[in-house]
């Protein structure tokens, strides 16, 4: 009933394309950035924007971008916190170099570095599948940190090896730096994540995407129709790894102000690829599931005794959020072992024959 | 210290905490002070990070119970747990700030570097004791950041003034084994720059966070290297390990110095007699023989209200620095206090105690601590106090005081330390620093 789409006709090509067929999306989606652009910023706790907005709104680009590597190109990744970590060393560096580019252009350009590295890594994909492209990420991984510790040329010869963020300006306004207010670089981060969201829906609706999907679901019969698995694998490369690195240059420029090699670690890849599986693998709006799955919930289980007043200890209070958390990922893996995604979909197609079980 | 032990030890502490949390109901009097705490009870390096924080409480909890808090105003302490991670560092540091947090005590160096440009914009001074940013002694360019008694590179001053007058340091060779992170490599540029002056040579041993437990390499090239002295800037897991490599190879340990964050009780009882002889800096005073101490133990350990898994811990080398954190920021408070003349003070106020802090002999002895550490003398110019650190030894089951402090080479490594700041501050156009009279 809720989910009906009987009335709605489509009379063009155009309409029947369409990104969100279905009307009630339409305004779902509609709403959702209206809370996101309007609601929040108008309401919201600085201690929600700062703690929980804009870390989600990161990861859930960090995972956006492993998903169309992971879900779409069915390449398995473990190097998505190294790629971070190359977007947002890229980023100081071109803002420390250039001071006067504007920072959203430095945050664009980043990518590309991300990207460029993430190609030279995605070379042994053309060779190797599975569980062994996933060691030869690990490998990334690993050498992309040890760089990131040994050249003391990507981080200006600090002292104590961090990147510090300085300050940079739009239309007046502190973005980056200890003078930027949450709300300004969550609206900052917000609209990037959306353009950027918008732009990797599309890219894998149309003939790249579709070509990614193919060499994941069999390459020999995708090579066979006419799909060059060089460039398609390189590309789901190029494209995951510039999405990761505009997330980590975001990461240190918006969120945290500043960085050692600890951030980029491999806990960090392992993070994304949870959100990722527990969003479910090749669905944008999983990522963004898993992100607040993985991110949110732990943030709002430890705010919850000082909400109640109750005087648990803190790091009580870290053990019992693990547990909670641990718990609910292996519930969830079993009840539905496609990710959240898929409960949603699943409560959709509930949802649209309500309250006539059987009808279909 | 064995898994067991650890587990045993968190199990307690949890089952305390929860007894603690039952029996005590928050009283919220008229005037409170508020400090957060950040700790690290969970996570990697939670070893280190439970006698630390149990010293920082115990001290804060034994002043409302005696003195009724500071000035009249009670104390309130709450815990945020970051693991030593800084993400979640920050993310403490967001939630508690706007509950009128009088300073934070970042306790990792990440954490540390992502909160010093935050304070001036939020008003609340942050207090890395000892650890952080060195350049953060230099007032004039950190009006809001402070690091007594000491800081990295006036401790290694110590150090190497240690081993100059017990033999020379002329044509020596001195061998760096450090933590591969920032932490770590946070005195390498004081230590190139002194061992051209100072004439020895400098052989580095960097250790890879992941190879912590796993120093053969390392000490493979030490017995290779024969240096005449070791020096170690180590953390966790990493500082029982390369004693019991170093005692492996039979170096001489009475010739091997860790710094403060190598050489608590923890570290060495996990190494027992074959790490006899090892030294380690300090500067907080080891046992249990201050009234300070005695204080803490009738009101607050005897009544239950600590955290510690027993009193036996209370004493030991890291948990006398938690309380010693605490003792910097009550002495602070006070200042602050009688400056104002309000007891329920604000960040910015306290900023003014930090920087007014002036702990002599006389006012360590009123405060029961005689002999715990030497005396510090903040200034606006002056961040860091001018403390010293003395050395202790292992003596296979406890650790002795060895030596009496040994004063930094304050004229070598403060013009190095305003080299520093200069450059922190020169890429950063709209930093505000202070200026001193």
């Amino acid at each position: 009933m809720f989910y009906r789409e009987a009335g709605q006709f489509k009379t063009t090509y155009e309409a029947d394309q369409a990104m969100l067929p279905i009307a009630q999306d339409r305004v779902g989606l509609l709403l959702i950035l209206l809370i996101a652009f309007a609601a929040i910023p108008l309401l919201a706790s600085d201690f929600f924007i700062s703690s929980i907005m804009i870390p989600f709104l990161v990861f859930a680009l960090a995972a956006v971008g492993l998903n169309i590597l992971m879900g779409y190109a069915g390449q398995l990744s473990l190097g998505t916190g190294a790629f971070m970590g190359v977007g947002a060393y890229a980023c100081y560096k071109l803002a420390t170099l250039f001071p006067d580019l504007n920072i959203l252009i430095v945050v664009f350009l980043s990518g590309f570095f991300a990207a460029g590295i993430g190609v030279i890594f995605g070379l042994p994909s053309l060779r190797i599948k599975g569980l062994y492209l996933a060691i030869t990420t690990l490998a990334a991984q690993f050498f992309l940190e040890w760089c990131f510790i040994r050249i003391g040329w990507l981080y200006n010869y600090n002292d104590s090896g961090a990147i510090e963020v300085p300050q940079r300006m739009l239309f007046g306004l502190a973005i980056t730096g200890p003078h930027a207010t949450p709300i300004t670089r969550y609206l900052v981060i917000l609209t990037i994540v959306a353009i950027m969201t918008l732009v990797a829906a599309n890219v894998l609706r149309g003939r790249i995407g579709r070509s990614w999907m193919m060499i994941r679901d069999m390459d020999i019969a995708a090579e066979l129709m006419g799909i060059r698995p060089l460039f398609s694998k390189l590309s789901a490369f190029a494209f995951s790894s510039y999405y990761c690195g505009v997330a980590g240059a975001l990461m240190v420029f918006f969120w945290l102000g500043s960085a050692e090699v600890e951030s980029f670690d491999i806990n960090h890849s392992f993070l994304i690829m949870f959100m990722v599986i527990i969003g479910g693998m090749g669905s944008l709006a999983g990522c963004f599931m898993g992100a607040a799955f993985i991110w949110v919930l732990p943030v709002i289980l430890r705010a919850i005794p000082s909400a109640f007043e109750l005087n648990i200890l803190a790091a009580t209070m870290e053990h019992i959020s693990s547990i909670i958390i641990g718990a609910l990922i292996i519930f969830f893996l079993i009840v539905e072992p496609h990710g959240l995604a898929r409960l949603w979909r699943v409560g959709k197609e509930k949802l649209r024959t309500w309250p006539f079980p059987y009808a279909t | 210290m064995k898994p067991q032990n650890k587990l045993k030890k968190l199990g307690c502490a949890a089952i305390a905490a929860a007894a603690f949390a039952v029996t005590l109901p928050v009283a919220q009097a008229e005037d409170t002070l508020f400090i957060p705490s950040l700790t690290y009870r969970t996570g990697p390096f939670a070893g280190g990070g439970i006698p630390f924080a149990d010293g920082f409480a115990d001290y804060f909890n034994m002043l409302n119970e005696r003195d009724g808090g500071i000035g009249g105003a009670k104390l309130i302490v709450e815990e945020c747990e970051t693991a030593y991670n800084t993400q979640k560092g920050v993310e403490c540091y967001e939630a508690t700030k706007d509950k009128g947090a009088l300073a934070y005590n970042p306790l990792s160096t990440g954490i540390t570097l992502a909160l010093i440009p935050k304070a001036p914009v939020d008003e609340i001074p942050v207090f890395s004791m000892g650890y952080g940013l060195s350049a953060a002694a230099i007032g004039e360019k950190f009006p809001w950041t402070f690091v007594y008694p000491t800081t990295y590179w006036n401790q290694l001053s110590s150090i190497l003034k240690y081993i100059d007058a017990n033999g020379g340091l002329k044509d020596q060779k001195v061998g760096f084994i450090y933590l591969d992170v920032g932490y770590g490599k946070e005195p390498l540029p004081l230590l190139e720059n002194l061992s051209g002056t100072m004439g020895f040579e400098l052989a580095k041993y960097p250790v890879g966070v992941k190879e912590m437990q796993n120093q053969s390499a390392q000490w493979l090239n030490v017995r290779k290297d024969k240096p005449d002295w070791m020096i170690m800037w180590g953390w966790g897991a990493m500082n029982p390990t390369a004693v019991k490599e170093a005692a492996k190879i039979r170096y001489p340990l009475d010739r091997f110095i860790g710094n403060w964050w190598a050489g608590s009780h923890n570290d060495l009882k996990a190494v027992g007699k074959p790490g006899k002889g090892y030294m380690a800096a300090n500067f907080s005073g080891i046992g249990q023989d201050f009234p300070a101490v005695q204080d803490i133990l009738k009101h607050v350990v005897e009544k239950g209200n600590s955290k510690v898994a027993s009193a036996d811990d209370v004493g030991n080398v890291l948990y006398n620095r938690g309380m010693f954190n605490a003792v910097i920021l009550a002495e602070a408070i006070k200042v602050a206090q009688e400056m104002t003349g309000k007891a329920a003070i604000t960040g910015a106020d306290m900023r003014v105690g930090l920087e007014n802090i002036n702990l002599d002999e006389a006012r360590l002895k009123e405060l029961g601590l005689e002999g715990f550490t030497g005396p510090i003398k903040g200034s606006c110019a002056d961040h860091e106090g001018a403390g010293s650190v003395f050395l202790q030894q292992w003596n296979g089951e406890d650790w002795e005081k060895v030596t009496d402090l040994i004063e930094p080479m304050n004229d070598t490594v403060r013009p190095l330390l305003e080299e520093a700041a200069d450059k922190y501050v020169s890429d950063k156009p709209d930093w505000e620093g202070q200026t001193c009279t």
